[in-house]
């Protein structure tokens, strides 16, 4: 190595893919994968690894992806819970690969939640909690 | 290089090794194989999480997720509960000792954690010490970048003196007057050589800091190298050590690959190496004289002081010695600036401190605190108390060289100078806590016993005056204390304190001098009525049955000498001459009824 810009640009590398063992992570995304039996079985695991594998493409060092049971709306899986910093939750549901990585695209890259995959468009429930 | 969902953190640290990590490791592997998650989740092997007693020592992130007492059976329900499904395996993650206390999910929340700022540690336990990037990605080698590009060798001492950083290893000089001095020195050749043998006793701050984040270490013996004008640098570890030794050398070999060490540095024309040496295990040779000796090849022993290292040190040659918590501080001083170094800490003594807890306490482990910190925090809230609802007695601290402070001194905020005015010292870092079975007596017996086997031998005071104050002592826990005694271990302990060669000598009746000082009742005890207040020293004890016995004959029968009789059903008796003390019978009574007199 012969330069500080080197030194930097593995810096920058690394951490993209160490990140997530840091204490003071910024403006963390966080995406929370139903993988219980109902989850798995509706095809839960490759929509997770959607997520992982999209937000690695576009190198978003910012997003954890983790897992989380049962809820009890098993006839909605697979589903995902998006947190964003000074967002409310959004829980999307019936999910696959392709929906997935939209939600990376437009929600956690542009702060935009995809309404019509979220539970509420799935209830027929308009944001405001009015039937539709 | 693609990114992972999860990573599996797996202690690495002495600690855990000798607990069974190593196999742990390859069982996740093993495992997530079988699921078909290794392309999801990664398994790294770190340095040391400091909560040893807990070990071997999971950590699964992001969740941040901490497994204690994990065993190679456990990987399965980890994996397929835990990595596959999301679901935490609660009855593995590590709960505190108080009684109602939750499991703690998080690493943030666990008492333990939650009062220690973690600066000289601050990589130990999160990134694989066997990888120069993980290093890197967490600012490694930044400092030293910005020291060559950016600052003179005379501002990168300036920093060090403001950010009042003193010396880790005991003596609390401020290093950078240390560099200062080596600086002005003028020499064709100067050395650098970082001190690695920590011989305290139940010490391990240095090892977990070389086994956590070599790099640290490597990063700044190259800083100070440009600082004081020197291209060459040793680090003198203990062969004890076989796996900071291993590491060490991998880091080596990394940072030579990458251009951090050698000729030319990041194209800045500046060129360091470094090489390790092995120490034989010799504690005096963690005196800065005698371990450059050890260097250069002779007999361990130290030499009279002036000249200091400073200007004659290594092969005749100006070198400046550091010890490896103090160097692994340097960096970040670099980076964040000697205002947030001082803003821990206190006026006198700013920055953190890393101790070694061991000895009658609960979390046994490594942990960094600022300093100022009382005592009281650091072994209840952090160490989580004592063990058993024993009563704290004292805390030894500075290792042979330190002293023992009592219970009502507790509350004294841990600095250099605060510590050396109640007769005990900073030291390295070793903390043993010692509870109402202690025997203070013993305990300044146990640590002479060390010094006297260590002793080099070179100077009289301490190869023979320490040797006469173990006699004496060895006299008062048998029995055969004399009145005298006591005037006679005052008058040993001034005059091998003013005359020793080395700091080992001069240091070495500071256990016997605070024992002294706060548990002098117990020597008296001891001498007059032949007693031993804690119960511990054998030979002034005896043990009796009660008339609480039911006659079980659990005693007689756990016997190794047959020195208990008695008829089933009614009270038994000990056969004073027969018995050694053994304490099985005490042990195996289930009423209570045999006591110790």
């Amino acid at each position: 190595m012969k330069s500080l810009s080197e030194l930097e640009q593995i810096r920058k590398q690394t951490l993209e893919r160490i990140q997530m063992r840091k204490e003071d992570r910024e403006n963390e995304a966080r995406v929370v994968v139903g993988m219980a039996t109902c989850g798995i079985a509706a095809g839960a695991r490759p929509v997770m690894m959607a997520f992982v594998t999209e937000a690695s493409r576009r190198k978003l060092s910012n997003v954890t992806v983790s897992q989380t049971g049962c809820i009890g709306t098993c006839r909605f899986e697979p589903m995902a819970d998006v947190f964003l910093p000074d967002q409310e939750k959004v829980t999307y549901v019936n999910l696959d690969e392709q929906k997935a990585r939209r939600i990376v695209a437009e929600h956690i890259v542009n702060g935009k939640p995809v309404y019509e995959y979220t539970i509420t468009a799935a209830m027929g429930v308009n944001t405001r909690g009015n039937e539709q | 290089m693609s990114i992972y969902r999860s990573h599996v953190l797996v202690c690495g640290g002495t600690g855990c090794t000798s607990s069974g990590s190593e196999k742990l490791v390859e069982a996740f592997l093993e495992q997530l194989k079988l699921h078909q998650l290794d392309k999801e989740i990664s398994v790294v092997k770190t340095g040391c999480f400091g909560l040893c007693a807990e070990g071997p020592v999971v950590i699964v992130y992001p969740e941040g997720t901490f497994y204690a007492r994990v065993k190679q059976e456990d990987v399965t329900e980890i994996v397929r509960e835990h990595l596959l499904k999301g679901r935490i395996v609660r009855h593995l993650v590590y709960h505190e000792h108080e009684e109602g206390a939750q499991n703690h999910l998080s690493l943030n929340d666990i008492e333990f954690y939650k009062h220690q700022t973690r600066v000289a540690l601050r990589n130990c336990g999160v990134i694989d010490p066997e990888n120069i990037d993980e290093y890197i990605a967490f600012d490694g080698y930044k400092a030293l970048g910005k020291a060559l590009g950016e600052m003179s060798p005379q501002q990168v001492i300036d920093l060090l003196k403001e950010s009042g950083l003193r010396g880790r290893g005991g003596g609390g000089f401020p290093t950078g007057l240390k560099w200062q001095l080596c600086a002005k020195t003028v020499s064709d050749k100067k050395y650098v050589i970082c001190n690695a043998d920590e011989g305290d006793p139940g010490a391990f701050m240095d090892r977990s800091v070389l086994e956590g984040d070599p790099h640290a270490v490597l990063e700044a013996m190259a800083i100070n190298g440009y600082a004081i004008g020197s291209d060459e640098g040793y680090i003198y570890v203990r062969a004890e050590y076989p796996i900071a030794v291993k590491r060490l050398q991998i880091a080596i070999g990394q940072a030579r690959n990458y251009g951090l060490l050698g000729k030319n540095i990041l194209g800045m024309g500046f060129n360091f190496d470094v090489h390790i040496r092995l120490g034989a295990g010799a504690f005096v040779c963690g005196e800065e004289t005698a371990l450059m000796t050890s260097i250069e090849g002779k007999r361990g022993e130290p030499t009279p002081k002036p000249p200091y290292p400073a200007e004659v040190g290594l092969f005749g040659k100006p070198s400046n010695i550091n010890n490896v918590e103090t160097l692994a501080n340097i960096p970040q001083i670099l980076i964040k600036g000697p205002e947030w170094f001082r803003s821990m800490g206190t006026q006198r003594s700013p920055g953190t401190k890393v101790f070694a807890l061991g000895g009658k306490i609960n979390n046994t482990g490594l942990v960094e605190v600022p300093m100022g910190t009382p005592l009281s925090k650091v072994i209840y809230d952090i160490g989580g108390g004592i063990p058993n609802s024993k009563r704290f007695k004292a805390v030894q601290t500075g290792g042979p060289s330190g002293g023992c402070i009592p219970e009502s001194l507790i509350d004294v905020p841990i600095e250099y100078d605060s510590l050396v005015q109640i007769g005990s010292m900073m030291g390295s870092g070793g903390m043993i806590v010692m509870d109402e079975d202690n025997c203070m007596v013993d305990i300044a017996r146990f640590f002479l016993d060390f010094t006297v086997d260590e002793s080099c031998g070179k100077c009289t005071p301490c190869r023979v005056g320490t040797r006469r104050m173990l006699e004496i002592l060895n006299r008062i826990v048998s029995g055969k204390g004399e009145e005298e005694d006591l005037e006679k271990l005052d008058i040993l302990c001034e005059s091998i304190k003013d005359t020793a060669l080395c700091g080992l000598g001069q240091t070495a009746p500071n256990p016997v001098l605070s024992t002294l000082r706060y548990f002098r009742d117990e020597y008296e005890a001891h001498i007059r009525e032949k007693r031993c207040p804690a119960h511990h020293c054998k030979d002034l004890l005896h043990l009796e049955i009660t008339d609480k016995c039911r006659g079980c004959t659990a005693c007689s029968r756990v016997c190794p000498v047959g020195a208990i009789t008695g008829e089933a059903r009614s009270q038994h008796h000990i056969d004073v001459d027969k018995c050694i003390k053994c304490d099985s019978c005490f042990n195996k009574c289930h009423f209570d009824a045999i006591i110790k007199v």
